[in-house]
């Protein structure tokens, strides 16, 4: 699997009104980064476009991909919502992909990324007998069943309680490791953790400020990610 | 236990009232035959009555299977084609405009005196509201389900079977609670139109003979029939809840 970096240049609009002016970006190959900036910016639009869904959208100029293969069938998505099928058990819940193009499931590899979520005693349940942070984790394992070189993010750790999005953001670093990766989020504490690269978008377009030189996930408690979290917000408050 | 010994409490408070009305008022037993009377004609003509609710509960069970079977199909055409929701809904509609009892003899006409005419009628009056419960349903399914699906490479008729229909079964469950309700109405409607057998047409024969107590222990029956029907059909729905 080769993860392409991802690139977008343009405007949107979205019913005649502009979501975002011309912009010029790039996502790098194999990396992780966050897509940082305040609500109605057009973030979600942006990783929509990525996505596919862009049912509404006006989008006027190019998106791409560092090995000019399409998007189509090479990305997979993990939203706020986990999105999990109630009537399905965990291991079905992770193959619903396969299930979906008519493939046959494998259902001994979704059992083991469920195990590798740390949901091992869980595997005959339902999503509803699970906690919000154990339901992210089942959207993880079947993010991950999708084995895309493309994974988009959007804020998927921030309904959770403090601890488990500290949890989740340490396991989704690791098991993402080598993917493109966009990670739409509000939250500067959560990019300054686990970016490799920021892109700030704000009413005048996108500024990329430098990350520190630690590998991500980053220590939440240290100096380092602290400043950066600090230096994110006093950007994002001048930006609006 | 708590819910039972409600019902039953209410039964039999509706019984005593329903005796001190009679006992207050001395209406004559062809206007309103006491319960005693009504209960003990229920239990002396319990064969005939039993033949004849066979052949309702035959009728209505044969019109809820074929009319919720028929409303599933429609509703999942109506949400797979474009082309089906413009051409099917208006029609949909617009046979809701005619009343489905003033339907009754033109039916008993097409398809004579037996089970069918009545099949029929219970058919045509579970239909719309089967198919109306689950369509709004399969087109109510959450926007993000569909877009994940979509973002996995689904095509749009296993989208359908495999989301739609699954997070659509509640309201299918609720349609169909309601047709179990409904579906006897159609069948004794049928029946009044004309027929040789079934409570309906054991009820106008009572009438016209003013047997007023048969009319009643068959009405008791008629009820108690939709009663277990409807238990019986809300037992299977559960699994469909969420």
């Amino acid at each position: 699997m080769t993860s392409p970096a991802l690139s977008l240049s343009g405007s949107a609009s979205i019913g005649g009104e502009q979501v975002f002016a011309p912009l010029v970006f790039t996502v790098p190959a194999g990396q992780w980064t966050c897509l940082l900036g305040p609500s109605g910016v057009g973030k979600s639009t942006i990783l929509r476009l990525f996505a596919g869904l862009d049912d509404g959208i006006t989008f006027d100029g190019q998106i791409t991909t560092s090995n000019d293969l399409p998007f189509k069938g090479r990305v997979s998505l993990m939203a706020q919502s986990d999105l999990l099928m109630p009537w399905l058990d965990l291991p079905e819940n992770v193959c619903l992909g396969a299930r979906l193009r008519g493939e046959s499931a494998d259902l001994t590899r979704a059992c083991h990324l469920l195990t590798q979520v740390g949901l091992s005693d869980h595997l005959d349940k339902r999503p509803t007998a699970l906690s919000g942070g154990q339901r992210q984790r089942v959207a993880l394992a079947r993010t991950l069943m999708e084995d895309r070189p493309i994974v988009l993010l959007d804020e998927p750790f921030s309904a959770l309680d403090a601890k488990s999005r500290a949890q989740m953001q340490n396991l989704a670093a690791d098991l993402l490791t080598g993917r493109t990766v966009l990670h739409v989020t509000h939250d500067t504490a959560e990019a300054a953790r686990l970016a490799d690269q920021v892109l700030l978008m704000g009413a005048n377009g996108i500024t990329c400020p430098t990350p520190p030189q630690t590998h991500p996930p980053r220590a939440f408690d240290a100096p380092e990610t602290q400043g950066f979290d600090g230096y994110l917000l006093r950007l994002m408050l001048e930006a609006t | 236990m708590t819910r039972v010994l409600r019902i039953t409490g209410v039964t039999l408070f509706a019984v005593i009232l329903w005796q001190a009305l009679v006992s207050a008022t001395g209406l004559p037993r062809f206007i309103l035959p006491a319960p005693t009377l009504v209960f003990d004609t229920l239990w002396k003509s319990r064969a005939l009555i039993a033949q004849h609710a066979l052949v309702t509960g035959t009728e209505v069970l044969l019109g809820l299977l074929i009319g919720a079977a028929l409303g599933f199909g429609t509703a999942l055409l109506l949400a797979a084609s474009h082309l089906a929701r413009a051409v099917l809904r208006p029609m949909l509609v617009f046979s809701q405009a005619v009343p489905v009892f003033a339907l009754a003899p033109i039916l008993t006409l097409w398809l004579g005196y037996g089970l069918w005419s009545k099949i029929a009628m219970a058919l045509l009056i579970i239909y719309f509201p089967v198919t109306s419960a689950f369509f709004d349903a399969l087109m109510r399914t959450p926007t993000g389900w569909l877009e994940l699906a979509k973002v996995m490479g689904s095509t749009p008729l296993r989208m359908l079977w495999r989301i739609q229909v699954p997070a659509a079964m509640p309201g299918f469950a609720s349609g169909l609670r309601l047709a179990a309700v409904y579906a006897p109405i159609g069948a004794i409607i049928g029946e009044w139109v004309g027929a040789s057998q079934g409570l309906g047409y054991l009820m106008l024969l009572a009438n016209g003979r003013a047997k007023t107590d048969l009319m009643f222990a068959a009405l008791i029956a008629l009820a108690v029939l939709t009663l277990v029907l409807h238990a019986a059909v809300d037992r299977l729905c559960r699994r469909w809840d969420r």
